[in-house]
C-alpha cells in the first residue's frame, strides 16, 4: 500500500472538519456553562424564598462567574446586594444585567425600583 | 381543537405554560437597608427639644412636631428618648433666654411668615453656650431642633381632571379635560439641627420640603394637612438617626 501525499481539496476538507468540531465543542462548552449556571440560579431562588439570602448570593455570583453572559444571574445578583444594603455593588450588577439584556422590561423594572433607593441616598 | 373564546385560550396557554414549568420568573419582596446618615453611637439618649415654628396660626407646627417625632423615634430607634416639656424657643428668644444678638428691642422680632423670616432665628442655634448647658442638663443628649415653617399656600393653574361622559346608547366612558382651577394648601418647610449635648456644637443639620394643593370644594383642616405633610418628611428624618428599611418586591429571573 502506498500513502499519497493528501492533495489541496483534501487538506481543506480536514480544515473544515476541524473548524467544525472546535466550533461544535466550543458550543457544548456554552451549553454546559449556560446549565451549570441556571443550575446555581435555580437553587439561589429556592433559598431566597426561605430567606436564606447570604447562600443565594452566593449561588448567583457562582452563577455569573460559571457564565458571564447569563443576565438573570447578574440581576438576582443586583437583588440580593440590594437586599444586603450594598447599593454600590447592586449597581454594578444591574448595568452588566442591562448590558447583556438591554430589553429585558424585568430587569429595567428591578434597576428602576433600585435606583429610587440608591439616588435618595445618593443625595444625602 | 378549535378555541374560540380568547380568554379561555389565554387562560389554557397559561395553564400549559405553569404545567411545563415555563415561568421563568419569580416575584420577591426585599429590605433594603439604608444606613443611617449620622453615626449615633456617642449618645445614649436623645432630646427633641424644640422648634423655631411659624407660617400658620391654626397649627402650633413646635408642639405637635416635638410630639410627632419623639413618638416616632420610641419604636423606631434604639435612642432613649427624653420626656420634657417642648421648648417654646420663639419665647426664648424674646425673653433674651437664647443670647440671640439683636440690634432692636425684642418686640421688633419677624413675626414668621415665611422662608426668609426663618433666617434671623437661626443666630439661635448658633450658641454654643445655650445648647451646652442644655445637654448639661439632660445628661448630654443628641438634641433635635430647628425652624418649622407650616403656611397656607394658593396655586392657580391648569389640572388634568376625569369626566364621566355617556354616549347616545348610554354608554360611560372617562375623558381627560384640563380646567383651570384655584388650588389651596400648605407647604412644610423644615430644617432640623442636630446637636451635641457635650458640646453644644451642631453636629449637622438637613432641611426637607414638601406641599399639598387640594381642591377648592375639599375642607381639608390644617392639621390633617400638616400630618399628611409629616408623613413624607418624617421616613427622611428617622433616616438620619437610625438605618432604616425599605420594603418592595423585585423580579428574581431564571
Amino acid at each position: 500500500m502506498t500513502l499519497r501525499r493528501p492533495t489541496g481539496a483534501v487538506l481543506l476538507v480536514a480544515l473544515t472538519g476541524l473548524v467544525v468540531l472546535g466550533l461544535g465543542a466550543g458550543s457544548a462548552a456554552y451549553a454546559d456553562a449556560r446549565s451549570d449556571a441556571k443550575e446555581q440560579v435555580q437553587f439561589g431562588i429556592r433559598v431566597a424564598q426561605q430567606g436564606l439570602w447570604q447562600e443565594a448570593l452566593y449561588r448567583w455570583r457562582r452563577a455569573a462567574e460559571i457564565d458571564p453572559t447569563y443576565a438573570a444571574a447578574f440581576n438576582n445578583l443586583a437583588i440580593a446586594h440590594e437586599h444586603h444594603g450594598q447599593l454600590d455593588e447592586a449597581r454594578v450588577s444591574y448595568e452588566q444585567a442591562l448590558q447583556l439584556e438591554p430589553d429585558n422590561a424585568m430587569i429595567r423594572q428591578n434597576y428602576d425600583l433600585f435606583r429610587e433607593i440608591h439616588d435618595r441616598t445618593e443625595s444625602r | 381543537m378549535t378555541v374560540r373564546n380568547p380568554a379561555k385560550a389565554l387562560g389554557l396557554a397559561g395553564l400549559v405554560a405553569l404545567a411545563s414549568g415555563c415561568v421563568n420568573f419569580v416575584e420577591i419582596p426585599v429590605e433594603t437597608p439604608i444606613q443611617a446618615k449620622l453615626d449615633v453611637s456617642p449618645f445614649s439618649r436623645v432630646l427633641v427639644a424644640g422648634f423655631v415654628s411659624g407660617g400658620s396660626d391654626q397649627v402650633d407646627a413646635n408642639i405637635e412636631t416635638v410630639r410627632l417625632l419623639r413618638s416616632q423615634l420610641r419604636t423606631k430607634s434604639d435612642l432613649r428618648v427624653i420626656d420634657a416639656d417642648p421648648m417654646p424657643l420663639i419665647e426664648l428668644v424674646k425673653e433674651e433666654e437664647v443670647g440671640i444678638v439683636q440690634t432692636s428691642a425684642s418686640e421688633d422680632l419677624p413675626e414668621i411668615r415665611s422662608e426668609q423670616d426663618l433666617e434671623y432665628y437661626e443666630q439661635v442655634f448658633a450658641n454654643v453656650d445655650y445648647w451646652k448647658r442644655i445637654g448639661e442638663e439632660f445628661q448630654n443628649p443628641l438634641i433635635v431642633t430647628g425652624t418649622i415653617l407650616f403656611a397656607p399656600q394658593t396655586q392657580s393653574g391648569f389640572v388634568q381632571r376625569e369626566r364621566e361622559v355617556y354616549d347616545a346608547f348610554g354608554r360611560r366612558s372617562v375623558v381627560p379635560v384640563r380646567t383651570f382651577m384655584e388650588r389651596k394648601g400648605f407647604i412644610l418647610a423644615q430644617k432640623f439641627i442636630f446637636i451635641d449635648g457635650r458640646t453644644g456644637a451642631t453636629i449637622t443639620s438637613e432641611g426637607f420640603r414638601e406641599e399639598r394643593l387640594y381642591n377648592q370644594d375639599q375642607n381639608t383642616p390644617a392639621l390633617s394637612s400638616y400630618f399628611e405633610l409629616m408623613d413624607g418628611i418624617v421616613p427622611k428624618f428617622l433616616n438620619i438617626l437610625s438605618t432604616q428599611k425599605v420594603r418592595g418586591t423585585r423580579v428574581l429571573l431564571q
